[in-house]
């Protein structure tokens, strides 16, 4: 217990009383991961975090308790198991979620930009639908109806992921309650097979 | 009379003798009647064999007796004498028979009438009647009654058939099982033959309307032949079988006859064939659909081809007037819905049916886009031209009303309500401003009609424009009250000033104009005026719908010109100067370049050349310079300068997209508030419903207004299933 308080104090902002984003570079170096490393964000997902870039004590505590770590090194070893954890369909989803929610920096923010999804999709969702994950991307791009992505698209999109096959979209059916974001895409997509 | 028991067979005896005069009578052999005693003393004689005591009760042996003898005698002479015989006479003697047969069970159960009271009641055996008849029909029917059937297929002696077909009823002894399966089953059979034969022949040679006669001739002759001696309960089922074998088996053949059948007759106005169709199909259960089925798509080809009609005149001829094309489709538009309503109305009966097709028809092509213009647009300018002091015909007033019911049974057909309603709100301005001669009653009456059609929402604001335009009136008055009480104020010119109020009114762009200072004057003249009557409104000018009449001093003679406020301002430019170029009247006027252009246009490029243009080119350019064209004359001594009003179509699309986007929203809300929970397609559906009397919302544009729905917060998606959705108090 002790030992987990003063790692935390170790990396913490001593004004802000919490770990900051210099912090987590520090943390991220340490543990010899890219701080832009989707282990991150598993990491700061464990740990229940609510703001992105910063650690509090409690979140800390909540995310050093559940790996079983108190030093760095054992923070890095439990990295793979973490992995292994939000793999699993049951987490994955509340992972999924909550990749999103952490990235509303502003306090009424409800959506995210398009480039920043672009990042985000890739990061989170890359590994498991690459090919989906590419031509959304690319078609995010180039399309001017939307700015923002809201909540509500982003986990259609997931759902769009596990439910419809790819690249025919045979069972797709645009009458149906999907995001109207989804529906261009996929209009967009079968233009482009023709 | 004798106390000793009657033995059966003495007893017996006597009953033959009985029998046999009766065998007698029948056979038409001379022989007197039965007297009464004759007649009692048989019954007695039965009486008496039945109440002796046992083992002189011989009431079971009577009843035997009873059956033997008609059993004996339709043996040894009816049958024989049917036999001999074949159709017609065969019939005959069958008919012959029967009668006598009845009356001999008439005769004999009154004889053993007395069976009929104790032995049969009590032991619930058929009664003397039953057995009676019972023997003809085992013995002689059954024999004979195929052989019957196929002679009366034949036969024309109508009372004989009657008198024949009576006894398939009659035999039936209650139900109708006889009649029907004997004889009227091969009936209807024949008969069906018979008018396929005809039919497939007639349809060759005939034309429809030919055809159709010979059909309900033979409806007819059929339903003859009923009343007269067929059993009414065949009356449906001939019907049935003559208007299959006629009409069904060959509606399809008949109904495209291609130079005959329902396409034509349509055409050509043929009222009295078409209402026979009507007539001969309206019986058949779905007989009228294939009808209908040709009725609309004749329809909506006309339709469309009216439409195309219009899209290749005035791509052709481009020197029709714009818009001329487009009102002439509108007035054929309005005739093709009169014939075709005239041939709902009085050929097909007002049936459901045809309205249907006739509406469908309607909405297919009345839909469509007339050269880049909604029809919607279309109809709004073609009311504007008839309320305009009657249009281009001037019509009179009557005339007027029908059309502008028509025009709104039409509406009645277009999908967006609402482009038309926005449409119509933009032009009733002008005509309400510009035109104060036109009837107001007109006005009135064609808003109550939309009212009735579209609601109330859509044309309160028209309401209140009209209302304006009467308190304007009153204002007027009291400010010429005003000016005359205040003479010093008069600005030297006659104003009348439309107050108009903001909600009713379309939003109009007022520019600064930099007005001359003539009529600076009167605006604050008016202004000080207006503060007399309330000082909690403020008044802004909109120039651009203002007339002036100005006097414009030619050579020849001076002409008084109506022109638009902006027109006079540049005209009255040039008192002070007597050459001004294109960017100087800018500067004096503080215009944009579009509407200095349109502006110079038509003072100079148009049919009247009040200015004179260098260069004297067709359009306007920003180098030009202008000059007071003092050559300029006109037969007439006031005339009128148009300026050509802007394409406000865009405008009118666009806040017709904004108004629909708040619709969809509000609907959404109200659905979600009551439904609390709903599925997505039916929240959609419902939706397109409730909105389907102003416009026929895009499914797209839903989809977008429930996410933005999400992102306020006023649904959200529920959890489990990613259809449905939850409405969030």
């Amino acid at each position: 217990m002790e030992r987990i308080d003063n790692l935390f104090h170790s990396y913490a902002n001593r004004s802000l009383g919490m770990i900051d984003p210099e912090g987590i570079e520090t943390l991220c170096s340490d543990m010899e991961v890219d701080h832009t490393d989707v282990r991150i964000l598993m990491l700061a997902w464990k740990m229940k975090a609510e703001k992105q870039g910063y650690f509090t004590l409690e979140e800390w505590r909540r995310g050093m308790k559940a790996l079983r770590a108190d030093t760095v090194s054992k923070l890095r070893k439990a990295l793979p198991e973490l992995e292994k954890e939000v793999k699993r369909p049951s987490k994955f989803e509340d992972f999924y979620s909550y990749s999103f929610c952490y990235c509303l920096t502003e306090e009424k923010q409800k959506s995210i930009d398009i480039e920043s999804i672009c990042q985000l999709l890739d990061l989170v969702l890359g590994s498991h639908f690459r090919a989906q994950v590419d031509y959304f991307i690319e078609y995010l791009k180039i399309q001017s109806d939307y700015k923002v992505i809201n909540m509500d698209q982003w986990m259609g999109f997931f759902r769009f992921c596990n439910e419809i096959s790819f690249p025919d979209f045979s069972n797709y059916n645009p009458d149906l309650a999907w995001p109207l974001i989804l529906d261009n895409f996929v209009e967009w997509m079968q233009l482009k097979q023709t | 009379m004798e106390n000793k028991a009657i033995g059966l067979d003495k007893g017996w005896d006597y009953m033959q003798k009985g029998i046999t005069k009766l065998k007698r009578i029948l056979e038409g052999l001379p022989e007197p009647p039965f007297t009464s005693e004759e007649y009692m003393m048989l019954y007695t004689t039965i009486y008496n064999m039945c109440t002796q005591k046992p083992p002189h009760d011989h009431s079971q042996q009577l009843y035997d007796k009873y059956r033997e003898a008609f059993e004996e005698y339709i043996s040894s002479t009816v049958l024989p004498s049917l036999r001999e015989k074949h159709d017609e006479f065969m019939l005959r003697e069958l008919a012959k028979r029967w009668a006598n047969h009845k009356v001999m069970v008439r005769w004999l159960s009154r004889f053993f009438h007395y069976l009929d009271r104790y032995f049969i009641a009590r032991r619930s055996l058929p009664t003397l009647n039953e057995v009676g008849l019972t023997c003809f029909r085992d013995l002689v029917y059954q024999e004979v009654h195929a052989k019957v059937k196929d002679a009366v297929i034949t036969l024309i002696d109508r009372a004989l058939l009657k008198n024949v077909l009576d006894i398939f009823v009659e035999i039936g002894m209650g139900k109708m099982d006889r009649y029907e399966d004997d004889f009227e089953a091969d009936m209807l059979q024949d008969t069906g033959a018979y008018y396929s034969r005809k039919a497939s022949s007639w349809i060759e040679e005939d034309s429809c309307p030919d055809y159709m006669l010979k059909s309900e001739e033979c409806l007819k002759k059929e339903r003859d032949r009923v009343s007269h001696y067929l059993h009414s309960s065949s009356e449906t089922k001939l019907s049935e079988k003559v208007q299959n074998e006629l009409l069904v088996a060959y509606a399809n053949r008949l109904l495209e006859k291609e130079h005959s059948g329902c396409r034509p007759l349509l055409r050509d106005d043929k009222v009295e064939d078409l209402s026979r169709m009507y007539r001969l199909y309206c019986k058949i259960p779905q007989g009228l659909d294939p009808v209908a089925n040709i009725f609309k798509p004749h329809i909506t080809a006309e339709g469309t081809a009216l439409v195309q009609q219009a899209e290749d005149a005035t791509s052709n001829q481009a020197s029709s007037a714009p818009g001329v094309q487009e009102q002439v489709l509108i007035r054929r538009t309005i005739e093709l819905h009169d014939k075709y309503m005239a041939y709902v109305t009085d050929c097909f009966q007002n049936h459901t049916l045809f309205h249907k097709a006739l509406k469908e028809a309607f909405e297919v092509f009345c839909n469509k886009t007339v050269t880049g213009n909604s029809s919607a647009e279309l109809l709004a300018t073609f009311c504007d031209n008839i309320l305009k002091k009657g249009g281009s015909e001037k019509l009179s007033d009557e005339v007027i009303e029908e059309t502008l019911e028509k025009v709104v049974k039409l509406l009645a057909y277009i999908s967006d309500k609402d482009l038309f309603a926005e449409f119509y709100r933009k032009k009733l301005p002008r005509r309400l401003l510009f035109d104060r001669s036109a009837n107001d009653d007109h006005k009135r009456s064609i808003l109550t009609k939309l009212k009735q059609q579209c609601g109330g929402q859509f044309t309160s604001k028209m309401e209140g424009m009209v209302t304006d335009l009467t308190l304007a009136r009153e204002n007027q008055a009291n400010y010429e009250d005003y000016l005359r009480s205040n003479s010093a104020a008069h600005p030297g010119i006659d104003l009348t000033v439309t107050v108009l109020t903001t909600g009713f009114w379309p939003s109009y762009k007022s520019f600064d104009l930099n007005l001359p200072a003539e009529m600076v004057k009167c605006v604050e003249v008016f202004k000080g005026f207006y503060e007399t009557k309330t000082k909690h409104r403020k008044l802004t000018w909109i120039y651009s719908l203002g007339t002036c009449h100005i006097n414009g001093k030619f050579e020849q003679k001076i002409i008084e010109l109506i022109v638009s406020t902006y027109q006079a301002a540049v005209l009255l430019l040039f008192n002070a100067s007597d050459r001004l170029s294109y960017s100087e009247i800018m500067a004096h006027l503080n215009l944009t370049h579009d509407d200095l252009l349109r502006l110079l246009h038509s003072l100079s490029c148009a049919k009247y050349k009040i200015l004179s243009k260098e260069p004297n080119t067709k359009t306007i350019s920003h180098g030009d310079y202008f000059e007071f064209n003092s050559k300029f004359t006109d037969k007439l001594r006031r005339i009128k300068v148009p300026l050509p009003p802007v394409d406000e179509r865009k405008k009118v699309v666009e806040d017709v997209d904004k108004d629909r986007r708040y619709a969809i929203d509000a609907a959404l809300v109200r659905i979600m508030k009551s439904r609390k929970v709903l599925g997505h397609q039916q929240l959609v559906s419902e939706c397109v419903e409730q909105l389907s009397r102003m416009f026929k919302p895009d499914i797209k544009a839903i989809k977008k207004r429930m996410e933005d729905l999400i992102t306020r917060d006023y649904l959200e998606r529920d959890k489990e299933n990613q259809n449905m959705f939850r409405y969030l108090a």
